[in-house]
C-alpha cells in the first residue's frame, strides 16, 4: 500500500484538485514547481535556519512521567506547544512564506478558523515584510477576540467572512475567491493538510518536521527510532500528517487519529469527520466530509475551533479507509478532563485540540512496554476562556 | 442534433441567462424559465444551489443559500423540470458544483437530465482531466454537452485543448474575478476577448462573468458568439420578483 501521494495528486482514491478553472494557473504553477523548490538546498538551508532561530526547534521529546505511571505505559510528549506562536502551525507558514517569495508573490492570503493558522501567517508575513490578508468567519472573529488581535498587531488585515455559516469553512471559500480574483500576484498560505493537489502533500512535507525530529529523539532516549503508537488529533490533520508522516511506511509503528466526537458522534453536533463524512468534495479535494444526503456540506461542532473541519485531509481519508491508522472519537468532555488532567500531571496546558489526543488513554489500554509519542500541538493559552467557562475557575 | 448546437447555427447573437433553482421562492423555477424563453432569451443555465460555491460571488450564494433553506434539492429540481419541454423549446443547461451530483450518483444525474430534456451541463469545479478520463463516456451515453471554463490566463496551448474536447460551446469567463464583482469592460477586457476571436476556435464562445446590462452584453458580444448574465438577473429577481422578467431581457436586447 502507498501512503505517499501519487503523480496525478491522489492518495488511494482521495485528493486530486477539483477546481474551478479560474484557479487552474495557479495551482497547475505550484504543482509544478513545489518541488523543485522545496528540495532545492538553498530553500532547505533558510527553511531549516528559521526553523532552529526563529520557531525554536527541534522542540522537545519529553518523557512524560507522571502521566506515564498513572496509565502504566510510556508516554513521550512531542512539545509542538512549544514553538514560536504556541503551536506546530508555523512550521508550514515559514515554509510556504518561503515557497511564496521563490514564485515572486508579494502578497498573502490565508484563511483562519480560531486563529491559529492567522497568526502564524501573519508572523511570517510581518518576519518578510510582505502583505498579509486574513479571512475569518464572522462569527469565529467574535468568538476570538484575542488572536483577532494579535493578527493585527502584526500587521495583517483580517477580513470577515460573512457568507454562509460564517465560520472556517467559509473564510477558506472566501480565500479562495480572493485568489480567483488575484491571479497573479497572490500566494494562498492553506494551514492544513487539505484543497487541492499540491497543498495537501506540501503541508504535510513542511510538517514532517515533526516525525523526522521524533525518530532521532527516540533513538537516542529509546534505542530505537519506532515508537509502538503515534497518536494526534485531527481536524484537517495537519500537525497528525506531521507526526505520522516519516512513519507511514513503518507498518510496526500504529498511528492514532484523534477526531472531535463534540458532544457525542449522534448527537447532531459533532466533527468526526470519519464516522459521519462520506466521500465528496471539499475545497478542491476529494476527501471524507460532512454533508446533507443531497451534498451540501454541513457545519460541525467541537469545543476546539481547531477541530471543527467538516472534511478531513485526503491523506488522512486514505488512512482511514485502508485502516492504516485507527481512528478514535473524543468527545468534548473526554477532552476538557484530559486537558486538566495533563495540566495537573505535567504542569503542561495543552491546546483543547492537543487534549482531545490525550483523552485516548481513557479510551484504550496500552501494555506497560509501549513507547507512544503523542504529538502536543499547541499550547492552552489562546483555549483559556474556554477551560474558564467549562470548569467554572 | 443537440439544442444547444442548433442554437449555436443560428446566425445572431446570443443571450444566454442564469438563475439559482428555487430562489426567490422555491417553486419560481419553472414560470422562470417559461418567461425567460417568452421574452427571447436564447439559453438558460439553472444554477443548482450548492452550500459552497467557490466560483461565485456574494450574489449567487446569496440566493443559493435562500434556495437551500427553502428546501432546494436535485431530486426537488428534477421534479419541478419534469414537464419542462412541454411548454420551453430554448437550450437548457443545468449549471452547478460536482459535489451534490457526485451524491446524487454522475449517471444518474446525467439520466434525469436526459428524461427532462436538459441539454448541457456546466459544473465549474469538475477539471477537465477527471472529466475526459471518468466522465465523459456518461455524459455522451446521455446526449449532454459538457461547457468547459476559460480564463485571461488560460495558455493558449490549454485553450486549443479545450477546444479540441468541446462539442457545444467554450464558457469564455471575462476576466479574473468571481460572478458578479464587475461593472463594465476595459481594455484589459477587450484585448483578451480580441486574442481569443483571433485564434479561431472551433467551439464558439459564450461570454460570462461581469455582463450586467446592455452596454457590456453589446461589448462582448463584438467578439463572441454570446453573452451570459447572472448576477445582474438574480438582483433583478431580488427587486422585482418574477414579474418583470420581460422589462430587464428588452433593456438588455
Amino acid at each position: 500500500m502507498n501512503y505517499f501521494v501519487d503523480e496525478n495528486g491522489y492518495y488511494g482514491q482521495f485528493g486530486g484538485a477539483y477546481i474551478p478553472e479560474m484557479l487552474y494557473p495557479n495551482v497547475e504553477e505550484l504543482r509544478r514547481k513545489y518541488l523543485t523548490i522545496m528540495l532545492d538546498p538553498s530553500f532547505q538551508k533558510e527553511f531549516q535556519e528559521l526553523l532552529k532561530e526563529y520557531v525554536g526547534r527541534p522542540t522537545p521529546l519529553y518523557f512524560a512521567k507522571r502521566l506515564s505511571e498513572k496509565y502504566n505505559t510510556k508516554i513521550y510528549l512531542k512539545r509542538e506547544d512549544l514553538c514560536h506562536t504556541g503551536a506546530h502551525k508555523v512550521n508550514n507558514t515559514i515554509g510556504q512564506i518561503l515557497m511564496a517569495k521563490r514564485l515572486g508573490k508579494t502578497r498573502i492570503i490565508a484563511e483562519t478558523g480560531a486563529g491559529q493558522h492567522g497568526v502564524a501567517t501573519a508572523t511570517v508575513c510581518a518576519l518578510m515584510g510582505i502583505e498579509c490578508i486574513v479571512y475569518m468567519g464572522e462569527i469565529d472573529i467574535a468568538r476570538q477576540a484575542p488572536n483577532v488581535a494579535r493578527m493585527k498587531m502584526l500587521g495583517a488585515t483580517v477580513v470577515p467572512a460573512l457568507s454562509g455559516s460564517r465560520t472556517l469553512k467559509d473564510a477558506t471559500n472566501e480565500a479562495i475567491r480572493d485568489w480567483i480574483n488575484n491571479p497573479v500576484d497572490t500566494h494562498y498560505i492553506i494551514g492544513s493538510v487539505v484543497g487541492p493537489h499540491p497543498y495537501p502533500d506540501m503541508v504535510a512535507r513542511f510538517q514532517s518536521v515533526i516525525s523526522e525530529e521524533i525518530k532521532k529523539q527516540l533513538l537516542e532516549k529509546e534505542g530505537t527510532e519506532n515508537p509502538d503508537y503515534v497518536i494526534a488529533c485531527v481536524g484537517g490533520g495537519s500537525n497528525a500528517a506531521g507526526a505520522f508522516y516519516h512513519y507511514l511506511d513503518e507498518e510496526s509503528v500504529q498511528l492514532i487519529a484523534v477526531e472531535a466526537a463534540g458532544l457525542g458522534i449522534n448527537s447532531g453536533e459533532s466533527a468526526a469527520t470519519s464516522i459521519l463524512g462520506k466521500e465528496g468534495i471539499i475545497h478542491g479535494s476529494k476527501t471524507l466530509l460532512m454533508q446533507t444526503e443531497d451534498g451540501q456540506i454541513t457545519e460541525p461542532y467541537s469545543i476546539s475551533a481547531g477541530l471543527d473541519y467538516p472534511g478531513v485531509g485526503p491523506l488522512h481519508a486514505h488512512l482511514c479507509e485502508s485502516k492504516r491508522a485507527d481512528f478514535i472519537a473524543v468527545t468534548d468532555d473526554e477532552a476538557m478532563q484530559a486537558g486538566l488532567e495533563l495540566c495537573k500531571l505535567e504542569g503542561i496546558i495543552p491546546a483543547i485540540e492537543s487534549s482531545h489526543a490525550l483523552a485516548v488513554f481513557k479510551k484504550k489500554e496500552f501494555k506497560k512496554n509501549d513507547v507512544i509519542v503523542l504529538n502536543l500541538s499547541g499550547r492552552g493559552d489562546k483555549d483559556l476562556d474556554t477551560y474558564i467557562n467549562y470548569f467554572k475557575l | 442534433m443537440n439544442r444547444i448546437n442548433q442554437k449555436l447555427e443560428e446566425d445572431k447573437k446570443l443571450l444566454s441567462i442564469y438563475f439559482t433553482a428555487g430562489y426567490p421562492q422555491l417553486n419560481d423555477t419553472v414560470s422562470i424559465i417559461e418567461n425567460l424563453e417568452k421574452s427571447g432569451v436564447d439559453m438558460i443555465e439553472i444554477g443548482l444551489p450548492f452550500s459552497d460555491p467557490l466560483a461565485d460571488g456574494p450574489t449567487i450564494q446569496a440566493s443559493s443559500t435562500t434556495a437551500l433553506n427553502s428546501g432546494m434539492t436535485s431530486e426537488m429540481l428534477f421534479n419541478q423540470l419534469k414537464n419542462i419541454r412541454k411548454t420551453v423549446s430554448i437550450p437548457l443547461l443545468i449549471m452547478g458544483y460536482f459535489n451534490p451530483m457526485m451524491q446524487y450518483g454522475i449517471e444518474n444525474f446525467c439520466k434525469k437530465c436526459a428524461e427532462i430534456g436538459i441539454d448541457g451541463l456546466i459544473i465549474p469545479d469538475l477539471p477537465v482531466r477527471e472529466y475526459t478520463e471518468k466522465y465523459k463516456a456518461i455524459f455522451e451515453k446521455y446526449g449532454l454537452i459538457n461547457v468547459f471554463l476559460i480564463t485571461p490566463q488560460t495558455s493558449d496551448e490549454r485553450i486549443r485543448f479545450v477546444d479540441e474536447i468541446s462539442n457545444g460551446f467554450i464558457y469564455m469567463v471575462s476576466s479574473a474575478a468571481v460572478t458578479g464583482s464587475q461593472s463594465g469592460f476595459g481594455n484589459v477586457q477587450e484585448a483578451y476577448f480580441k486574442r481569443i476571436a483571433s485564434m479561431n476556435l472551433k467551439a464558439p464562445q459564450i461570454i460570462g462573468f461581469g455582463i450586467s446590462n446592455s452596454e457590456t452584453f453589446q461589448q462582448a458580444t463584438k467578439f463572441a458568439k454570446g453573452a451570459i448574465i447572472g448576477s445582474a438577473f438574480v438582483n433583478h429577481l431580488t427587486k422585482n420578483g418574477v414579474n418583470s422578467i420581460s422589462k430587464f431581457v428588452e433593456a438588455i436586447r
